[in-house]
């Protein structure tokens, strides 16, 4: 059984495994769900008050929102296993299991749980961000869903990136480190608004250092017809999700770091 | 060639030391102490292949290490091991898909899965052809008596149960080897029973090559052929169980019933182990005192009931055993 098809199976057992108890998936969903909501009304609240800020409306900022949310949602579906590495997997010495199975050590991490629960965050995401895109009148072309597509895969696999760099320092600290939910979280939060309203040095972390910005910001202003307030060049705007993967790709020098030490070491 | 050759294993950990406390969490933030455990030195043996051969040692002696090398998921610091040819941690997919280990503490099955639905998905992770699957898990299912626990999850099911459960899981895909770490550990009488069962027929009618280590010598007893014992990260014994007896304890027992309150047994070579209202156990050297020549002493002397001939229990032969190589808990 190749791979995709033996994922495709675990995602099986996993569903099946959350749907023992039926109750609980349906209020996690509900729950991500009107969560998500809460967030977007105090964005609501604060355009309402004051209309416009720096010339960016509530739909663009629905926009940025959607889409990094978006991406958040679908990474958070199959990156569990990571997010909860160091103490499910290193400190219990479960990681062993793994390397006893004849597959790769990914492949078994990705397919450690599907969470249903989480389409409550997609479906609240690809609301407010086709809510947006409305507000702003924005056109829809083959190329901007392309464009979209393309955005959201960058912010997976930067979120991806994210979770394999946790899941990594925990073959140094055996725990899962919780300050990397500042990442996480802090970077849906960040990526939300658009970069040129931030000081320039948070700004540079945001490209160069965790590139939400190039994963939300650049490429949503070539989604919404703009030019880079802050003098991008227009080639760069749709080229930039391709940092997400290099940060993925970074992230997994350093899980293949964190598995060569595991062996030398033990748990 | 050997299908397991082990030469001159080495393996240091370097642990950590922390002083307890906040204070001391924060000071091993800023500067690490470490401290060097040698868990393997200078291991070496090889295993024929359809051998079963038993590791016995003290806690912290370097059985779950060699264990844990043999497997492929530690790397040694020094020394040569190969399985079936190949160097478990530099070829791991290809080693593991021809070896099971059970490691008697953990479960390598779903939690939240019946059991039935475990076994398809390790199937899949190890490519079972579906026919020789369905083959293998119906005569392990038989085998392992799992008929009435199949489609139960497996956080239902006692220890005993489970544990059957994951030497089936271990098996499905006819691995050469299979490695046992404390498989009995925290079972009841008859799940005991059944494992051993179980691992001496995979062994006699499957050619399976066994390594196991145990705490209940009693699995020692009803298995192995072999023995290893190992302390202090050294192989100290490796020999044919009864060979070991022998050299450590050359000592019989003799349990004799007396018509009346037990007497005083004064002989040379005859020491009084215990003494229970009209019961004696004693113990000598038949090198010494033949047997036959003490119960003729005995039955001439006393008015004697009954009497039976033992061995000393195998936990005291390997107490002794220790005691001898100064390898007590590490």
């Amino acid at each position: 059984m190749n791979s995709l098809a033996l994922l495709g199976r675990y995602y099986a057992a996993s569903m099946r495994a959350q749907m023992q108890y039926p109750a609980s998936a349906i209020m996690l969903g509900t729950g991500a769900f009107l969560v998500t909501i809460i967030d977007m009304l105090a964005v609501w609240a604060l355009f309402d008050r004051f209309g416009q800020v720096q010339g960016w409306g509530l739909g663009d900022i629905a926009v940025f929102y959607g889409v990094i949310s978006a991406s958040f949602a679908i990474t958070d579906f199959f990156t569990r296993g990571f997010d909860i590495f160091g103490s499910a997997f290193v400190k219990t010495g479960a990681f062993d299991r793994v390397l006893l199975r004849p597959r790769s050590p990914t492949l078994q991490l990705i397919g450690y749980e599907f969470r249903l629960s989480r389409f409550g965050r997609l479906a609240q995401a690809l609301l407010v961000l086709f809510v947006g895109a409305a507000l702003v009148d924005l056109q829809w072309t083959p190329e901007k869903a392309v464009l979209l597509a393309w955005t959201i895969a960058g912010g997976v696999a930067l979120f991806a990136g994210l979770m394999v760099l946790q899941a990594s320092f925990a073959f140094w600290t055996t725990e899962s480190l919780e300050v990397f939910n500042v990442l996480t979280y802090g970077g849906v939060q960040a990526g939300q608004f658009p970069l040129s309203l931030y000081a320039g040095w948070f700004r540079n972390l945001l490209i160069f250092i965790v590139p939400i910005g190039c994963v939300a910001y650049y490429p949503v202003l070539a989604l919404l017809d703009q030019p880079d307030p802050l003098g991008a060049p227009a080639w760069w705007l749709p080229t930039a999700p391709a940092m997400g993967f290099l940060f993925l790709a970074a992230s997994f020098l350093a899980w293949r770091a964190g598995i060569a030490r595991y062996t030398s070491t033990g748990s | 060639m050997p299908q397991i050759l082990v030469e001159d294993l080495a393996k240091t950990y370097r642990v950590a030391e922390r002083d307890p406390g906040l204070l001391g969490a924060v000071r091993g933030l800023v500067h690490r102490r470490h401290r060097t455990v040698e868990a393997l030195r200078d291991v070496s043996f090889s295993l024929e292949a359809g051998e079963l051969l038993g590791f016995i040692g003290p806690n912290g002696a370097g059985k779950s290490t060699t264990i844990k090398i043999l497997s492929g998921i530690l790397k040694p610091d020094a020394g040569l091991v190969l399985v079936n040819g190949r160097v478990p941690f530099t070829d791991r997919i290809a080693h593991v898909s021809k070896i099971g280990v059970v490691f008697g503490q953990r479960t390598q099955l779903w939690w939240d899965l019946p059991v039935s639905e475990g076994f398809d998905l390790l199937a899949d992770i190890y490519r079972v052809e579906p026919a020789r699957y369905r083959a293998n898990r119906d005569e392990l299912v038989a085998l392992l008596r799992l008929e009435r626990v199949l489609d139960r999850p497996v956080r239902q099911l006692s220890l005993g149960q489970r544990m059957r459960a994951e030497i089936a899981a271990a098996l499905l895909h006819e691995p050469d080897i299979l490695f046992l770490d404390e498989p009995t550990i925290g079972l009841d009488a008859p799940s005991k029973l059944a494992v051993r069962e179980v691992v001496r027929r995979l062994n006699r009618e499957r050619g399976v090559t066994v390594l196991l280590t145990t705490h209940d010598m009693h699995d020692i007893e009803a298995l192995a052929q072999r023995v290893i014992v190992i302390g202090h990260g050294q192989v100290l014994a490796d020999s044919p169980f009864e060979t070991l007896r022998a050299n450590v304890l050359a000592e019989r027992r003799l349990v004799v019933d007396f018509a009346h309150e037990a007497p005083e047994i004064i002989m040379a070579g005859v020491e009084i182990r215990s003494r229970q209202g009209q019961t004696l156990e004693l113990a000598f050297d038949p090198a010494r005192t033949p047997t036959p020549n003490l119960i003729a002493a005995l039955a001439a002397a006393h008015e004697v009931v009954d009497i039976h001939v033992g061995e000393p229990a195998i936990e005291e032969v390997i107490a002794r055993f220790y005691d001898l190589h100064g390898a007590g808990e590490a």
